[in-house]
């Protein structure tokens, strides 16, 4: 067995009076990949900073090679081939992308940059992530997913020892995972050692040799990858025994509460019909950019679109989040940093923002506010170190919540949730389950637009699929299967799946 | 979390708290008490109600200014704008005494008409940026242009001037007052009230901060986002209209060169008090401090001849710079 390239030693982490890391050891090897796993909060954030340089630890040492070291900046640290790969970009979007890839080593030739071998070598990095976009490219025109290769095809150019990634896939599609962790291959077998986090288990027990599982601050387990099962390390996660990851599927009612006619947003979703019942849970799949988020946009008046959606049975006014929510309809972005939360606001503006004139007759009523906070924090058992904080400083799992708590309020029938669980750890996932089926069976109707099939698959009675912005199909009960999923979403059968 | 962290984490929070709420309040005691060591008349009835009815024109156009920088916006016309909305006022009554006679009717007629003004400035302002999405500082750097040119125009170069029978009629408005206390005065403190109230306990407050902090956010939460910003410009430019009328009594006139740079010391009354200038987050009684420290530096270098009154506008924008820099948050390790 090699010995580590990079190491941590009884380190400790406060900040403030407060411990986030407990004596955590830690090692990375040459040519291995080590995933570091644990729920939102678990400290692997804080300990991936120290490893990368960002942060200095209060207690222990860094081990570069087996001797200790001192990263002054994140300079220090890249110099040494330490690189980390943020979950949040770190792009700076109005430049191009590979003034992106060179940004900080740039190369001269005389007084000017060479723009032709930046180019060249941006385009050969990103070839060998199968991305094929233009290196002069504007990175704001980019998206999400390519900007996450840029990040990697960034990182690749330095020639990192160690390359530290923080959730590559959050964003990705199944595909565009594959040819990550292809990549992440190619470099373990280069000798880079890498360090791997994410919430999504089944990649960690495909790609990763070793596991270290964070729970509240301490290493509750690290185990060779081969040795764990996925169900194992969820439980070393949340620290308890899980059972099923999804309550049963309440049954729909007859009465249908929502219909959408021939809805066409320009440029995005081209006539789409479909209907929810009361009760129901209903499943939205497709690959990403397929137009299901700009349809449900359509549908709640945050996009302008042709067509009519009719909430029991009333058209409601097109172009108006108002006229939706007043109709009882709301949705629940999946991007709750820059479109669900105001980061730096408290907790209780950002819980009444939406449903601020239930609080309201001429002046705000603060104290039925903090009522409504307190009752929220059981609810949705939302914990929070106080009540004045900023939502920005919540883990993500909180956020999503509070985010959810926020929806609620505004006592809506119909909730249509993008992306319910992104980057959310598994013990929160399942409350989150839990709560939209107790929606359901409390006689309101849910949409859920996943790109976790297993998601869509667990929660949904019935599940629509979309496939470049048109409905691809529908399918119902136990013909819900990730093969008949795939199969519409790609577009390989059109046929209007097994719907009555 | 144990008693001891409860405790060190509220001395943390207090220590932040009175760095970040109070350090606009302490400059102005500073000031007041620095002014009445070098002048025994500072604190005179007389300087002080000086000193004060001068502040309230850009203290109530300042507290427009605190609402529409609050939600995201910014607005370079209001001096322009005011010394518009005077020109018109003026000529409109002029024009109107043969018909009505010089008469109180006469001067409510002409207050109308300034609020009136400044309310249309303010919405075409608002439209502007908010459906035909232009930017704000474009929108008001163009207006700012406008209104100056038209006044200028309108005077012929010159000065408007109201009708002498008329000015002594309305000169009480400026000069005199209630118990003691001038007109503008009372106004400023008034719209003050009202303001601070508005934006910490209402719906519309709320909602400009939540513009300002992130637009999209707000729009996800069914805030009407135009509506609600239309509605910063269209309040700033009634509030201009409304500081123009206590403005016209004190001169009877108006040209060209009327209200120069007021956009500039509301705005920095603004910062000084607290408000952050990519919005998100703004008060009132901050806005109102501000004005105070700016008035009050001019104050003291006129009664006290330590300094020459000439370094005026120095002094002023090392006070904007300083506030800033004193008042940044120091970022929380996360």
């Amino acid at each position: 067995m090699s010995d580590s390239v990079l190491a941590l030693r009884k380190i400790s982490q406060f900040f403030g009076p407060i411990q986030v890391l407990f004596d955590v050891d830690f090692d990375l090897r040459p040519g291995e990949v080590h995933a570091l796993i644990g729920e939102n909060g678990a400290g692997k954030s804080t300990m991936m900073k120290i490893l990368g340089g960002y942060l200095q630890p209060s207690e222990g040492d860094v081990l570069l090679e087996g001797k200790p070291v001192h990263f002054a900046s994140l300079r220090d640290a890249e110099a040494a081939g330490i690189i980390m790969i943020h979950q949040e970009f770190n792009l700076a979007l109005q430049l191009s992308v590979e003034e992106n890839i060179f940004l900080g080593r740039e190369k001269w030739r005389g007084l000017l940059l060479n723009h032709k071998a930046m180019q060249a070598e941006s385009r050969r990095l990103l070839e060998r992530l199968d991305c094929y976009i233009d290196p002069t490219e504007k990175v704001s025109n980019v998206s999400v997913p390519n900007r996450q290769m840029i990040e990697i095809a960034r990182a690749l150019g330095r020639d990192a020892r160690v390359l530290i990634m923080d959730e590559p896939t959050a964003v990705l599609t199944s595909r565009e995972t594959d040819i990550l962790l292809e990549q992440v291959d190619r470099l373990r077998a280069a000798g880079t050692a890498v360090l791997y986090t994410s919430h999504k288990l089944d990649e960690v027990s495909r790609i990763a040799d070793r596991v270290t599982v964070l729970r509240d601050g301490h290493k509750v387990l690290q185990a060779d990858a081969r040795d764990l099962t996925e169900h194992k390390m969820a439980e070393a996660m949340v620290g308890r025994e899980l059972s099923h990851l999804y309550p049963a599927k309440a049954e729909p009612q007859d009465e249908t509460v929502l219909e959408v006619r021939d809805l066409t947003v320009p440029g995005h979703v081209k006539h789409a019909s479909f209907s929810l019942k009361r009760g129901e849970v209903l499943g939205f799949a497709g690959l990403v950019g397929a137009g299901r988020t700009e349809l449900m946009e359509g549908i709640v008046g945050l996009r302008q679109g042709t067509g009519s959606v009719l909430v029991n049975g009333k058209p409601i006014k097109s172009g108006s989040v108002l006229a939706a929510r007043e109709a009882g309809l709301v949705y629940l972005t999946e991007d709750r940093k820059e479109k669900g939360l105001l980061l730096g606001k408290n907790l209780r503006e950002n819980l009444t923002l939406l449903a601020l004139d239930r609080f309201t007759r001429v002046a705000i009523d603060a104290r039925a506010e903090d009522e409504a906070l307190t009752r929220a924090f059981k609810e949705f058992d939302i914990r929070a170190g106080d009540r004045t904080m900023k939502a920005g400083n919540l883990s993500g799992g909180n956020q999503q919540k509070l985010l959810l708590a926020k929806t609620m309020l505004a006592e809506p029938d119909i909730v249509i949730i993008d992306e319910p669980t992104r980057g959310i750890d598994i013990g929160t996932k399942q409350q989150i389950y839990e709560f939209i089926s107790r929606l359901a069976a409390e006689g309101k109707s849910v949409i859920v637009i996943s790109s976790e099939m297993s998601e869509v698959i667990g929660l949904a009675s019935r599940v629509v699929v979309m496939a470049r912005g048109r409905i691809a199909g529908e399918i119902e009960g136990d013909n819900i299967t990730e093969d008949a999923i795939l199969r519409l979403a790609m577009g390989i059968s059109e046929r209007k799946a097994e719907v009555g | 979390m144990t008693e001891a962290t409860m405790n060190t984490q509220r001395k943390i929070n207090l220590r932040r708290f009175n760095f970040h709420v109070l350090g606009p309040l302490l400059a102005l005691i500073a000031l007041i008490i620095l002014g009445a060591l070098l002048n025994p008349n500072f604190l005179s009835y007389g300087n002080v109600t000086n000193v004060l009815a001068r502040s309230a024109f850009i203290g109530i156009i300042a507290i427009g200014m605190t609402f529409v920088i609050t939600a995201g916006g910014i607005d370079l016309s209001v001096g322009s704008m005011a010394a518009f909305v005077a020109g018109v006022m003026i000529m409109c009554m002029n024009a109107l005494i043969p018909a009505m006679g010089v008469g109180i009717p006469l001067i409510v007629v002409g207050m109308c008409i300034a609020l009136l003004t400044g309310f249309a400035a303010g919405m075409l302002n608002g439209v502007l940026i908010s459906k035909v999405k232009i930017e704000a500082f474009i929108v008001t750097l163009g207006s700012m242009g406008i209104y100056r040119s038209l006044v200028t125009w309108l005077a012929d170069g010159g000065t408007l001037s109201l009708n002498f029978d008329l000015r002594g009629l309305y000169r009480p408005v400026y000069y005199d007052g209630l118990l003691g206390i001038s007109w503008p005065i009372i106004v400023f403190a008034v719209v003050a009230i009202l303001g601070e109230l508005i934006m910490r306990h209402t719906a519309f407050g709320r909602h400009c901060a939540a513009i300002g902090a992130n637009e999209q956010v707000a729009r996800y939460s069914a805030v009407n986002v135009d509506r609600s910003r239309t509605a910063t410009y269209v309040l700033l430019g009634t509030l201009v209209g409304l500081a123009t009328i206590m403005y016209v009594p004190r001169l009877g006139s108006a040209s060209g060169s009327t209200g120069v740079l007021w956009e500039l010391e509301a705005i920095a009354a603004v910062i000084i008090g607290g408000t952050v200038l990519k919005g998100g987050y703004g008060r009132i009684w901050g806005t109102v401090v501000g004005v105070l420290i700016l008035s009050l530096i001019d104050n003291i270098l006129n009664l006290a001849s330590i300094v020459s009154p000439y370094l005026n506008g120095a002094i002023q924008g090392v006070v904007v710079i300083l506030a800033v820099v004193l008042q940044r948050e120091r970022k929380t390790a996360d």
